[in-house]
């Protein structure tokens, strides 16, 4: 598997996010906000932007953890975990 | 430990050659535990044939007010021992807790109808809300009827373009929003609302608000007196004002009067077997018909208390709100089914979910595995219903005391006369009386919950009565035994994870943006949301087809319509097919989409003519 940092899931974060929801300027979205407030994100979407990460990143996201994708600070320390970035 | 409920899946014999797939789900019959309460239907066949609409109004007669919904739902009970009884146990979105009584929850209608009335709003007058699930919108439904207005609930989901519709087509007058909600959705809108006179908002974290052109709930609600009596209400006042979409048109306001309540209170007892003590759970978006029905009126009725959860939907949140609240009733939808069952049995194995009694479902037709899952995991199979917004309550159900059919919505409540029912040419009705024969599903009129009108759309409310049946534009059929299962739409309405799509609403959109010059919209089929919705366009010349504009255009939708309704797959194609007389085929689209024959394409325009 190949090391991501911390910027790589960050960025792979918000361009899945940006296929989401591409009306939203994602470039003032608050790290610590919860996209389903912020950017009408509903749990439709949520599962499509996990099903999206899992495509790209390899990481496969279990229900339980939706909830833990919903910030881009929070998805981005999940995803550090699950994938022992650097 | 999962919920203990015993039940059996019991291998039986059907009809294989009627029912198809179908005979692959075993009935599931089941058995009580001895220390839950009888089914309030003990005998189906009984209950049907001794109903009578007059008995059931007569329960409901001598109130000194006439029949009002805010009365029967909590007036009803301050003079007993449920006065002091949790009506509302609310759980905000970041853990915290609120619980309102019956008397609480009272007073506090009692002050925001004293607000309307300090703001001259009328009885008949449309009060909005758009909100979520917080406790200022059960003040706001249950006051804005106890002043005789009439409630309107939105989805907060719904992007500029559906509320500014709604509202225009209803005329609000009152809209009780929050913050956020005013700043994102409404302020950009304001100016073309014109019958709005009067904004009040919920602040963010309920906090005070200072927004020019607004009301604030906290100065202007919670500071009114609370003392207010009801004035004599007709039944056939009207209530509630509910949208729904058709395939073509504007959305449609179905209105229901106040004696509606009647329905509410009988099919909460019926359908979701609501007992005095239970703890029930409807996890319905309170801008949909059921968060209004069996989300709001009912329970009360019932005298029972009703958990409020803000948050969305997540597994592990809701199977602790189940544990921890000792829920015993729970009212939820396929989607969410759905989604609970990608999450696995795991969560439930790790806790007590022993309360549970009763499983229900309804929004879309729930499919069988789904509810063999619900069985095998909690020991509960879910009970599918029946109903739509303009029915206004439950009709057709699997009930507590019966064996359940997985996928069948179950055999129509007392006092409901359901049929199947062919429509002729000449618009004539034949009812199909022979079993498992697709057609129509139509309903006798009569029942107090069904709609009385169309907000301000004669016509369209007549075209649904024909030969003395309401046609509801679901197809279905009836099995032998009186059940009925759910086929499909007659029109090209979409259900996408609930809700009801008009496509002409979604391709009226799409058409605004610049480079659309046409556009088609249909349901795709979804394992999680039953359909989503997909659109195919085609290009104004000078736009290329590609990725980037496909984005560019679900932003654009998702912007003026909503995440519920905007379409999640956009197709380009070089023209969309249409009938001769110029309307879209979507049948047609639908039917390349999940590469069926095309049918008869005989009445399509042939390329290049125009």
């Amino acid at each position: 598997m190949t090391a991501y940092s911390r910027d790589d899931l960050r960025a792979a974060y918000l361009a899945e996010l940006a296929r989401i929801a591409p009306e939203a300027d994602l470039s003032s979205l608050d790290p610590a906000a919860d996209v389903r407030e912020e950017l009408d994100i509903d749990s439709m979407d949520v599962l499509h932007l996990v099903t999206a990460l899992h495509a790209r990143l390899g990481v496969d996201v279990p229900e339980r953890d939706y909830v833990r994708v919903t910030t881009l600070d929070g998805a981005v320390a999940y995803l550090a975990t699950r994938l022992g970035a650097t | 430990m999962g919920a203990s409920g015993s039940g059996a899946i019991a291998a039986r014999g059907t009809n294989a050659a009627a029912f198809g797939g179908v005979a692959n789900h075993p009935r599931i019959s089941k058995t009580r535990r001895a220390d839950e309460p009888a089914p309030n239907v003990a005998d189906y066949d009984e209950a049907r044939s001794t109903f009578r609409w007059s008995d059931a109004r007569r329960a409901f007669e001598g109130r000194p007010f006439g029949l009002n919904i805010a009365y029967e739902a909590l007036d009803r009970h301050l003079d007993g021992p449920r006065a002091d009884h949790v009506a509302i146990r609310w759980l905000g979105k970041h853990g915290e807790r609120e619980e309102w009584t019956y008397r609480s929850l009272a007073r506090e209608t009692r002050r925001f109808a004293r607000a309307l009335e300090s703001l001259e709003i009328a009885p008949g007058d449309r009060v909005y809300a758009l909100l979520g699930r917080v406790p200022e919108l059960f003040v706001t439904a249950l006051g804005t009827l106890r002043h005789r207005a009439v409630l309107c609930p939105m989805f907060s989901a719904f992007g500029p373009d559906p509320i500014r519709a709604r509202m225009t087509i209803g005329q609000a007058r009152v809209l009780v929003t929050t913050e956020r909600l005013y700043a994102r959705k409404i302020a950009p809108i304001r100016s073309e609302l014109g019958s709005l006179e009067h904004v009040i908002l919920v602040g963010d974290d309920r906090a005070s608000t200072a927004v020019p052109g607004t009301h604030d709930w906290a100065t202007l609600v919670a500071s009114a007196p609370d003392e207010h009596a009801i004035a004599p209400t007709d039944p056939e006042t009207p209530a509630l004002l509910h949208f729904t979409s058709g395939t073509t048109g504007t959305p449609k306001g179905a209105l229901h009067v106040h004696e509606a309540v009647v329905m509410h209170h009988l099919t909460g007892g019926w359908a979701l077997d609501l007992h005095p003590d239970d703890v029930f759970w409807c996890t319905a978006d309170p801008g949909w018909v059921t968060g209004t029905s069996y989300g709001i009126i009912a329970p009360l009725t019932h005298g029972v208390t009703m958990i409020v959860d803000e948050g969305e939907l997540d597994a592990e949140r809701w199977y602790d709100t189940l544990a921890r609240e000792r829920v015993t009733v729970w009212y939820t939808a396929p989607t969410a089914i759905r989604m609970l069952m990608k999450a696995g049995a795991e969560p439930v194995r790790t806790r007590d979910l022993s309360s549970l009694r009763f499983l229900a479902s309804v929004g879309e037709p729930l499919n069988p595995d789904a509810v063999v899952w619900s069985q095998e995991v909690f020991g509960r199979p879910f009970h599918d219903n029946w109903w739509q917004t303009e029915t206004g309550g439950i009709m057709v159900a699997n009930l507590a005391s019966a064996e359940v059919r997985p996928g069948s919505m179950g055999r129509p409540l007392p006092g409901v006369e359901a049929g199947i029912v062919r429509r002729g040419d000449d618009g004539s009705i034949e009812e199909i009386v022979a079993p498992d024969i697709e057609g129509e599903l139509a309903l006798r009129p009569g029942w107090p919950s069904m709609f009385r009108a169309y907000w301000g759309q004669p016509d369209r409310y007549a075209k649904c009565f024909a030969d003395g049946w309401y046609l509801t534009g679901d197809l279905a059929r009836r099995d032998a035994d009186g059940y009925f299962w759910f086929v499909g739409r007659a029109d090209d309405v979409i259900k996408s994870a609930g809700h009801l799509v008009g496509p002409f609403e979604v391709e009226s959109a799409l058409l605004l943006h610049p480079a659309v010059a046409e556009a088609g919209v249909i349901g795709k089929p979804d394992p999680i949301a039953g359909e989503i919705i997909k659109a195919f366009v085609a290009l104004k010349p000078g736009f290329a087809a590609g990725d980037a504009l496909s984005l560019e255009i679900i932003g654009f939708a998702r912007k003026h319509l909503g995440p519920a309704v905007a379409p999640r797959e956009i197709a380009f194609v070089d023209s969309v097919p249409r009938t001769r007389s110029g309307k879209i085929m979507r049948r047609l689209l639908k039917a390349r989409e999940l590469g069926l024959p095309e049918g008869d394409t005989s009445t399509l325009e042939g390329p290049g003519s125009s």
